[in-house]
């Protein structure tokens, strides 16, 4: 797991432009690394740029004609119409927010929201290594079957075959979270949507409203767990409860820490960006720190399934003809 | 209790046909309460201990999974419902069947309803705790299930679900309940305390002062129309809502315009079949020939043919308009000729073509044909419902592959303890309770009992008050009370 901290150290080092504003309201003597290093403008510019050159470098030439076959015939929401829809205090805090009423206690964990928790994966850099999926069964203790984090691998409209890595969506609108009976499915006020499994009575009905197929159960009671010295919480819900549905919590307690998610951080090409709508910075496992609103809207991010109206935190850069808008017939072939 | 002599009510005759009812009245009462009384036959005893070892079978088997997980019932994530959730929508789907049956005969006055409303709202009873049982084995965690009505989300489908299906278990209950109330005081009447202390106080209790007074019929009777009228909406609402824990997903093949009478249509035609399956068996096993006859299959029969075709029109309806336009069809593929076509097929033949052929075909429109149809259709709707849950739980929402529900040892046998426990609950309701409606079909008379009604007889009838409860009307106290025409009760 790489630390951010010592990234933002770096920047810091060279640059010497933390603002304290950002850093006030963080966790008690975490350092406030993304923070620091996103408003580092220059920094970001000159990773982008190296971002770029290695997209030249990628199997499908030039990003402007990637983006040329892209704008025609997708009808994803891009980030641009998702940005213009915003209201302009840039309140981040989803149009469901909390509800239910287990949901307080259970946030009593997490910090208070002085971040939007959203990622970025650029499906340009991703090569199906399935590092991410690895590194998050790794940290999570998963079975083999419990693909938190999934790489799919597709064939865009084309024949041409690209790679998909799916987490949960944190939905703004998260239809798992409006069929769950007892709250067991809450969205703590950074925007991560988590699962109580003090709670949830393992009806499912979360796995059958998810469009995205987030959700994985515990159906065996024989997976094995080493002694964990830590409470099972919604942020780490480690070890996993037989009956009850686990998902993505987007390492929500690592991001809270200075530290990037696991797949972010195990994946070596750089793809997966952790990023935070309140301090508007995106980091890679790479490094790369980007100003996350700029690089959406110069990336022209998508949300997948836009048609569900799930408002996903998760974004999708396109690079070479991936074509996510056929995936929702599934099955072609 | 002052006890009143029933028969100064029930038999009281003005046309001198007093014995020939005194006659019909003493059959039914022996008939209804013979399995009530003395010994068990042998092939009583070992019918409930088979039925008996398959369901402790099956809560073994469920004791099994909770140790071990719903893995165990061949679940897996891209299998996360499956048959339990059947279990659940089908056992709750033929328990409408009785109660709608029987309500809506009741409501049109149908006097041929007589010996079969204890039998429908008996399946109606014990089915409907079946199916709510079976929410038990298809929740992950089913010792936190206090917790829906605890942490309410209004919501969540299965909150609707929950509450729907407690409404419907209470006014089933209801149901089976009131036509009782008259029943029980005559068996206390009929069979005295001696050998039954216990029985005969809980009857006393439960008959509620029950004297047959025109006043209590009277009530009983408004009551009972309104339960029937209240039973119908409340039935189709359940059965809505069970559909719309599926429809109100965004899941392709789930999420469906027509899924709410979709399910309200299944419910009632595998419904009726029950009945028929239960009316066949119990004719048989409890001797009920005399009462039961063709003519009620036949009529059930029409019913259901009726109701089959309502659901072959929805099935292509469901399946038409995306089958079409191929957006999301994927799961219409696989159904009609990829790895669900087996099921789905086996529908078709045994759950609509046979039972509609058998009741078309003038030669198969008798008891052993209606039975066979409607044995066809309980399976065949089962099976229906695995297609309509299966496919859309199964299929890609991301990519190309299809997840696969195994059967297992586990998942097979608490349904079949499901299975069993229909008759077996059955068996040892009617070894307490009358398994006719006693004070119904004495009430409506012979006639709803006889193979063919002659024209002669229908003449006959609506001039002899006999047939009827003379209590002061002499059109019977159903009709008398505005239900139904009294002229038109007996029909060819
Ligand atoms: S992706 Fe699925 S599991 Fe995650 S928040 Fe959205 S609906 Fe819920
Ligand atoms: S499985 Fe658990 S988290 Fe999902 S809807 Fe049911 S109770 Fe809620």
């Amino acid at each position: 797991m790489r630390k951010l901290s010592k990234i933002s150290k770096q920047a810091s080092d060279e640059l010497d432009l933390i603002p304290a504003e950002s850093c006030a309201s963080s966790v008690d003597g975490q350092a406030c690394p993304i923070t620091s290093a996103a408003l580092v403008e220059e920094s970001a510019n000159k990773e982008e740029k190296d971002l770029s050159r290695r997209r030249f470098l990628g199997m499908f030439g030039a990003v402007a004609g990637a983006t040329a076959v892209l704008g025609t015939g997708i009808e994803l929401l891009s980030y641009r119409a998702y940005a213009q829809s915003l209201p302009k205090t840039n309140n981040w805090t989803g149009n469901s927010g909390m509800t239910g009423s287990g949901a307080a206690d259970m946030a009593s964990t997490v910090a208070p929201p002085t971040h939007q928790w959203a990622m970025v994966i650029d499906l340009s850099m991703c090569n199906g290594c399935g590092s991410c999926t690895a590194a998050c069964q790794k940290a999570h203790y998963l079975t083999p079957d419990q693909t938190w984090m999934k790489v799919f691998t597709l064939t865009n409209s084309v024949g041409q075959t690209y790679h998909l890595p799916r987490p949960c969506m944190q939905c703004e609108n998260p239809p798992c979270l409006h069929v769950c009976p007892v709250h067991a499915t809450f969205r703590q006020d950074q925007g991560v949507v988590l699962v109580n499994q003090d709670r949830c009575i393992g009806c499912r009905m979360c796995m059958a409203a998810c469009p995205y197929e987030a959700r994985y159960f515990n159906w065996n009671s024989d997976v094995k767990y080493p002694p964990i010295p830590v409470e099972a919480t919604p942020e780490f819900p480690v070890p996993q409860r037989l009956g009850t549905v686990g998902k993505c919590t987007f390492c929500v307690g690592n991001l809270n820490h200075g530290l990037l998610s696991e797949c972010a951080a195990g994946c070596s090409m750089g793809a997966i960006y952790n990023g935070d709508l309140k301090t508007d910075v995106a980091v890679n496992g790479m490094g790369t720190t980007v100003k996350l609103s700029k690089f959406l809207y110069e990336k022209n991010a998508v949300t997948y399934k836009p048609e569900q109206n799930t408002h996903p935190r998760v974004w999708y850069i396109l690079g070479a003809g991936q074509d996510l808008s056929a995936d929702a017939s599934a099955a072609k072939s | 209790m002052k006890e009143t002599d029933m028969n100064e009510n029930v038999l009281l005759d003005e046309n001198g046909h007093r014995a020939a009812q005194q006659a019909w009245a003493a059959d039914v009462r022996r008939a209804a309460l013979k399995p009530t009384i003395g010994r068990t036959s042998v092939a009583w005893r070992l019918s409930v201990t088979v039925l008996g070892l398959i369901v402790l079978a099956g809560i073994g088997a469920w004791i099994y999974q909770l140790k071990y997980g719903l893995g165990a019932a061949g679940y897996n994530d891209q299998a996360f419902w499956a048959v339990y959730i059947v279990d659940v929508v089908a056992f709750i789907g033929v328990s409408y069947g009785g109660a709608v049956i029987s309500a809506v005969l009741r409501l049109t006055g149908q006097s041929w309803r007589a010996p079969l409303t204890r039998l429908a709202e008996g399946t109606a009873l014990v089915t409907v705790i079946i199916g709510a049982l079976f929410i038990f084995p298809h929740l992950g965690r089913p010792e936190r299930f206090w917790e829906i009505p605890i942490f309410v989300n209004t919501s969540s489908p299965l909150f609707w679900d929950f509450m729907a299906i407690s409404t419907y278990v209470l006014a089933t209950v209801i149901f089976f309940y009131l036509p009782l109330i008259p029943d029980m005081a005559i068996v206390n009447k009929t069979l005295g305390r001696a050998d039954r202390p216990v029985l005969y106080k809980i009857y006393k209790v439960l008959s509620l002062k029950w004297m047959g007074s025109e006043r209590q019929r009277r009530m009983l009777h408004s009551v009972l129309t309104l339960i029937s009228l209240i039973i119908i909406p409340l039935a189709v609402s359940v059965h809505s809502v069970l559909s719309w824990a599926f429809a109100t997903t965004s899941r392709p093949g789930w999420m469906e315009t027509v899924f709410p009478p979709y399910f309200v249509i299944a419910a009632l035609y595998s419904g009726t079949a029950l009945v028929i399956v239960v009316a066949s068996a119990f004719r048989k096993g409890y001797h009920l020939e005399r009462f039961i006859t063709k003519r009620h299959f036949v009529r059930l029969g029409y019913i259901m043919a009726a109701l089959g075709l309502v659901y072959a029109y929805l099935t292509i309806a469901d399946l038409m308009s995306e089958g079409y336009t191929g957006i999301t069809s994927g799961w219409i593929r696989e159904t009609i000729s990829g790895r669900y076509a087996i099921p789905f097929w086996f529908y078709v033949l045994a759950g609509e073509v046979l039972p509609i052929a058998l009741v078309a075909v003038k030669k198969t429109r008798n008891i052993k044909g209606m039975t066979v149809a409607s044995i066809g259709v309980v399976i065949a709707l089962w099976i229906k419902r695995i297609v309509i849950v299966l496919p859309p739980v199964t299929q890609p929402l991301i990519g190309s592959y299809w997840g696969t529900y195994h059967f297992t040892w586990v998942s097979i046998t608490i349904t079949l303890a499901g299975v069993a426990a229909i008759p077996l609950g059955l068996m040892l309701l009617f070894r307490v309770l009358p398994v006719l409606s006693i004070e119904e079909m004495e009430e409506m008379g012979e006639l709803g009992s006889v193979e063919q009604v002659s024209r002669e007889t229908l003449e006959a009838q609506k001039h002899l008050p006999a047939f009827a409860y003379a209590n002061g009307n002499g059109n019977g106290h159903v009709n008398g009370n505005g239900v139904g025409m009294p002229e038109k009760e007996v029909q060819l």
